[in-house]
């Protein structure tokens, strides 16, 4: 015998059904957010631990590996940052004389340029150019090795996957994008200043003496330690979607995809808190 | 079924009650199982038995739920690191899909593990991965890439690489899945041949039978999670225990049918 349940009865349930599922789901992602950031967090102890122990515990982090991960990451993005960061210049350029123009005060331009791209806007081209370039390849390179069961031959090796696939990578990630943000800011001052010699009708001579005179250390410092922030961030978010790829190739994808959003997601929000607690 | 001496010397593995779950599903229940020094010990069983599980548990690469494991009388889950990493040296693996490092030549992915471990000279390796390159038949072969290899290659490359530090005991998942039948039977050949030689102590997981006949000396096999029996390849022959007669005489399982319970499950979930 069929129990009959009036269709307002009926209505009540699937709502309460709908809410359930809905929390649950709420719930689901905010416990593995949680689980995200701690496995980051773990990833980040471990493999600074085998940086600085390594050697004492015969484990030691492999210069070559090293060497061939700055290439990967720094020497290799030069080309497209270069490109991307002098048009990064050249475009703040034009919009802060349309802007200045107004007040008649196109000649601040290079003040604000120089600071603007010194503290936020070199660094951050950088960050997104490497965030794209390397969190896709490292978390392809590592969800692959998990696949194919690698990972689980370097352990029953005797080898710490963390110290041989991340300590490297984080420390080449330390060492080459100070350097690219330094590339990233002289590019974009020099794209700004061929602007500002087209508009302004000044000499390039003339425009560096303005962007020297504008700044000062602490603005190349807030980019720089942007910098580091940044490159921690894109290896611990590329290696920790790798190691978390499921299997096959769908899987694969998708981890490579979710490694390059979160890297730009965390890196701009990261870029919004840390300059909220610097300047204000 | 006798119970082999549990002398510790003698026991290279020595499983005792393992249980191991992935979330709520229990794979392994109940699980003992001893491996003497110097035998071929077969792990064998269908798929979804429980004997990858098995082997994941029997190298620490999961944790077990409940039970013990010990590897040269040391009890693999109280280890430090470093005794962990010890340990290792002395057994090496060569997995299904031989899983050498893609990014590496053959022969740069049979050094690995002297490179890791050792501080010998370049040359000096060198010359030992092909000597152990030269064991499994691939002398000659180790400029190319992984991917350059066929499946028989590359199941050789990584029982080269297994055999690169001189290990003690050898795991040896699923030697012959994906092979065809003159492969297979070389892959045999050459685990008898290199037991005989280095008088390694081999754990071999497979699901085929002649396979298993061939190289064992002793079998064990797995059913849903448990032992069905331990013993050598005659007792296995003899048994008349059903679940092992199937699967000697490739018959299918006869499950039976409740039409309450079939029932139950199509209409599932619903009211």
């Amino acid at each position: 015998m069929p129990r009959l349940k009036s269709v307002s009865q009926r209505m009540h349930d699937m709502q309460l059904t709908a809410l359930r599922s809905f929390s649950e789901r709420l719930g689901r992602r905010v416990s593995s957010g949680v689980e995200d950031f701690g496995y980051g967090a773990l990833l980040l102890g471990e493999s600074l631990f085998w940086l600085l122990l390594g050697r004492w515990w015969q484990q030691p982090v492999r210069l070559q590996a090293l060497f061939s991960e700055m290439m990967d990451i720094g020497v290799l993005a030069i080309p497209v940052l270069s490109i991307l960061g002098f048009a990064n210049g050249a475009m703040m350029a034009m919009q802060g004389i349309y802007t200045l123009r107004e007040f008649g005060a196109e000649s601040q331009v290079i003040n604000g340029l120089a600071t603007a791209v010194t503290r936020e806007f070199g660094v951050l081209i950088a960050g997104i150019v490497v965030a794209g370039r390397s969190g896709s390849a490292i978390a392809a390179r590592i969800g692959t090795m998990q696949m194919a069961q690698e990972i689980d031959a370097l352990r029953v090796m005797g080898v710490a996957p963390v110290r041989y696939l991340v300590s490297p990578i984080l420390l080449a990630f330390l060492v080459m994008m100070p350097m690219l943000t330094v590339l990233s800011d002289a590019m974009a001052i020099i794209g700004g200043g061929l602007i500002c010699m087209l508009e302004l009708h000044i000499s390039f001579g003339a425009y560096l003496d303005g962007v020297w005179a504008s700044l000062v250390p602490a603005d190349v410092w807030q980019g720089l330690a942007k910098s580091l922030l940044f490159g921690v961030l894109i290896a611990l978010v590329a290696t920790s979607n790798g190691f978390n790829a499921s299997k096959g190739a769908e899987g694969l994808g998708k981890a490579t995809t979710r490694s390059v959003v979160l890297c730009i997601s965390a890196i701009v929000v990261a870029d919004m808190v840390f300059t909220f607690f610097l300047i204000l | 079924m006798t119970i082999p001496a549990a002398d510790s010397g003698d026991t290279v593995i020595d499983v005792q009650n393992l249980v191991s779950c992935y979330g709520d599903h229990t794979v392994l229940d109940d699980v003992s199982l001893q491996v003497r020094k110097g035998e071929i010990m077969v792990i064998m069983g269908g798929s979804g038995s429980g004997k990858s599980t098995l082997l994941r548990n029997l190298l620490g690469l999961h944790r077990p739920a409940g039970g013990v494991v010990r590897l040269f009388g040391r009890d693999i889950n109280r280890l430090s690191g470093r005794e962990w990493t010890a340990l290792r040296k002395k057994t090496g693996v060569a997995f299904q899909g031989g899983a050498l490092f893609n990014s590496m030549t053959v022969g740069e992915n049979v050094c690995m593990p002297l490179r890791e471990h050792t501080r010998l000279d370049r040359n000096t390796m060198r010359i030992m991965s092909r000597m152990k390159l030269e064991v499994v038949n691939l002398a000659g072969f180790e400029h190319l890439m992984p991917s350059q290899l066929s499946g028989g290659m590359l199941k050789r490359a990584a029982l080269a690489r297994a055999l690169v530090m001189d290990p003690d005991l050898l795991f040896f998942d699923e030697p012959s899945a994906g092979l065809d039948p003159v492969a297979a039977a070389d892959l045999d050949d050459l685990i008898l041949r290199i037991r005989d030689a280095m008088r390694v102590t081999v754990v071999v997981v497979t699901h085929e039978l002649d396979s298993a006949f061939k190289i064992a000396d002793r079998i064990t096999v797995l059913d849903n999670g448990r032992i069905l029996m331990t013993g050598t390849v005659e007792e296995v022959r003899g048994s008349d225990i059903p679940r092992i007669r199937n699967l000697l005489t490739r018959t299918c399982e006869d499950q039976p049918v409740d039409a309450d319970d079939y029932l139950r499950r199509l209409t599932g979930s619903m009211d």
